[in-house]
């Protein structure tokens, strides 16, 4: 799960770590005042509030020197669509806005905590190179990069903290500084079941002080029940309708940018049957995962958010049963094809537990299906029904 | 032969009496599975499924020799019960359990680092050596003994490339569902050592995904270990978006990393034969070699 920056700052300031002052906004009228309010002495950013990265590039952060530049920006910015490397083509449209305190920079830095999955332990990067794209200076300059593993059964100690200020040169005041907010973020981190915790940058002004410009955090889904607090902080608009809908099913679903919609039992034959189809020379519209407990309402409602989706052409159901018996999957997909007045064209491969008994029912369902004998099978079938409905 | 599971495995189930934990083990047990008893907090002293139930993993190992456990406890409770199987040193243990979280695996991962036990998972169909012994919830007449050892990060997927071994009447010597987790026991490297040593393996089947660099690390193992078994793999994903969980935990390129095509180039530059259709896992292992 992701947030947004603001809420990441305002819980990373819980921890200790040194933030702007800042207001967010839904209304661009407010800008103005909220921005007078924070009573800066120079200037302020103007930030859109979107789950995506390089807003800079495209327009959504604006450095405002006076008032009537925030109003300005804010008026810009506020309702705008920003495309950005991250949104797609289609970008997001921004919703709220963070006007936030200026100040005077004298050098841009980067830190992020993640799980490094290889390794098993929690990995944090560093680099005296930040405001710019992390990838980008990877590449460049690896040598520039500086990274830590933890073994979160010792957690972070001192020496880590020394070993990574002195490594991006960090002297004095301000080496105690970066110490402690590293201290802070990892206290963060592993306390709030974080996936990521990124900063970038924060910087050092020009008094010296450290301060967090960017802030970007994402969760861990499967410890949110243990964070209703962080849960609480889901912004529904920021997701796609028919992926909530399908998570609130139960559904594991993906829209893509192809035209045949895919049905299947598990996520790996799911990318499978994706990947088939593309291999017989058409794109798949979806990614979506009935999981292990399919039953009749859940393929009704995997049915329903498929066609959701104007563009669908088609529809490949895969099924390889195992615990779960395809004759009760084939009751589920006849009455679920009914319930939707099925106009597209169906093909169905059913494999495994009871698969001659599913065949059957789908044979006599009356329904204008295809019934596939294996994975190649119904790609071609689909894939050739398709092409005759372009 | 075959690895870590066989006929004489004994076995107990953690969350024995759960819904789950039932289903599975009647399966288990009609399979031929050694199973000697259960564990269930609080049930201690009862019988279920005609095995005796403890309190603890403590207890069960009192009573009997144990050769694996395979859990199947809810996912906030689950790491503690891996950490508790561990703790009692049990040689091998299952995990099959979905949406443990990452943190709590970090923490498994570091103690299995002091241990001796294997764990399989979490998140997986579980381990099966056709004929002898099923630990999981994987079907189990799609399975033949045989000649293939299979790794797989994937549920049905496995099941698929079971079925078409099984159609191409070459059967499974083990197969060994490692789960769709990023943080996760027994990895295609440890499989890839398994098997390479097995007698009754003649022939490696990994059917991998998008995310990670499990494939790749496998794939320098094989070179650098001069595995002379064939062996052959699928990686599923290459039409997945970047940056998008697919389904399983583990199952997402981020930050350029994990993608299908770099897995695949790695593995058939290691001398392992990949195929780009599902359709193709059994075939691929009658033509290739």
């Amino acid at each position: 799960m992701n947030i947004h920056e603001h809420q990441a700052k305002e819980l990373l300031s819980t921890f200790g770590v040194p933030i702007l002052k800042g207001t967010v906004i839904f209304d661009a009228n407010k800008a103005v005042a909220v921005a007078k309010a924070l009573n800066s002495p120079s200037c302020w950013a103007v930030k859109a509030q979107i789950h995506a990265g390089g807003r800079g590039k495209s327009g959504g952060i604006k450095i405002a020197q006076s008032l009537d530049d925030v109003k300005k920006y804010a008026q810009e910015i506020l309702g705008k669509t920003l495309v950005t490397p991250q949104t797609g083509p289609r970008g997001k449209e921004v919703k709220r806005l963070y006007i936030e305190h200026g100040c005077a920079i004298k050098t841009e830095l980067y830190l992020s905590l993640l799980v490094d999955r290889t390794k098993g332990c929690i990995s944090v990067i560093s680099t005296s190179e930040g405001g710019v794209d992390i990838e980008e200076v990877a590449k460049k300059s690896p040598h520039k990069i500086i990274k830590l593993s933890i073994d979160p059964a010792i957690g972070l100690q001192k020496f880590h903290q020394r070993n990574l200020a002195f490594s991006l040169g960090l002297k004095n005041t301000i080496a105690k500084q970066f110490s402690k907010l590293l201290a802070s973020c990892y206290q963060a981190f592993t306390s709030l079941d974080a996936s990521l915790i990124e900063l970038n940058p924060f910087v050092i002004t020009k008094n010296d002080t450290i301060f967090v410009l960017d802030a970007k955090m994402s969760f861990d889904d499967n410890a949110l029940y243990r964070h209703p607090n962080i849960e609480n902080l889901r912004d529904l608009t920021e997701e796609d309708p028919a992926e909530l809908e399908a998570t609130k099913c139960n559904l594991s679903y993906i829209k893509l940018d192809g035209n045949i919609g895919c049905l299947v039992n598990g996520a790996g034959l799911a990318m499978a049957t994706m990947d088939i189809i593309k291999i017989y020379g058409q794109e798949p519209a979806n990614f979506l995962d009935v999981g292990g407990g399919a039953t009749e309402e859940s393929v009704t409602k995997a049915f329903q958010i498929i066609l959701s989706d104007q563009r669908i052409k088609g529809i490949l159901v895969n099924i390889f049963g195992g615990i779960m018996h395809c004759d009760v999957i084939a009751k589920g997909i006849v009455s679920a094809a009914k319930k939707v007045c099925l106009k597209v064209p169906l093909v169905v491969r059913l494999e495994g537990t009871n698969a001659t008994e599913g065949k059957n029912i789908l044979s006599k369902s009356g329904l204008s299906l295809q019934i596939a004998n294996n994975l190649s099978d119904a790609a071609e079938k689909i894939v050739t029904a398709v092409r005759e409905t372009i | 032969m075959s690895v870590l599971v066989d006929k004489n495995t004994r076995v107990i189930c953690q969350g024995l009496t759960g819904y789950q934990g039932t289903f599975h083990s009647e399966k288990a047990l009609a399979y031929g599975t050694k199973m000697v008893g259960g564990v269930t907090p609080g049930k201690g002293g009862s019988i279920h499924l005609g095995l005796p139930v403890y309190n603890t993993v403590y207890e069960a190992i009192k009573h009997h020799s144990v050769d694996a456990s395979v859990i199947y406890v809810p996912a906030p409770f689950a790491a503690d019960a891996i950490l508790e199987a561990i703790d009692a040193g049990i040689p091998l243990i299952i995990c099959i359990t979905e949406g443990i979280p990452v943190l709590d695996m970090l923490r498994v991962k570091q103690q299995l680092k002091n241990s001796t036990s294997k764990l399989i998972g979490p998140n997986c169909p579980g381990i099966i050596t056709p004929g002898q012994c099923k630990i999981g919830i994987m079907p189990a007449y799609i399975h033949m003994p045989g000649c293939v050892g299979i790794a797989s990060r994937s549920g049905t997927l496995t099941y698929e490339a079971v079925d078409q071994t099984t159609k191409a009447k070459l059967g499974q010597s083990t197969c060994i569902g490692i789960g769709g987790d990023p943080i996760k026991g027994l990895d295609f490297v440890d499989c890839l050592e398994l098997f390479a040593k097995d007698p009754a393996t003649e022939s490696i089947l990994l059917i991998g995904e998008i995310g990670g660099d499990s494939e790749e690390r496998a794939a320098d193992f094989y070179k650098q270990e001069k595995i002379t078994k064939p062996c052959a793999a699928f990686i599923a994903g290459r039409t997945a978006p970047e940056g998008r969980c697919m389904g399983h935990a583990g199952a997402i390129i981020s930050g350029g990393m994990g993608r299908a095509s770099e897995k695949i180039e790695t593995l058939r530059s290691a001398g392992i034969l990949v195929t780009d259709s599902p359709a193709n896992i059994g075939s691929i292992l009658l033509r290739g070699f």
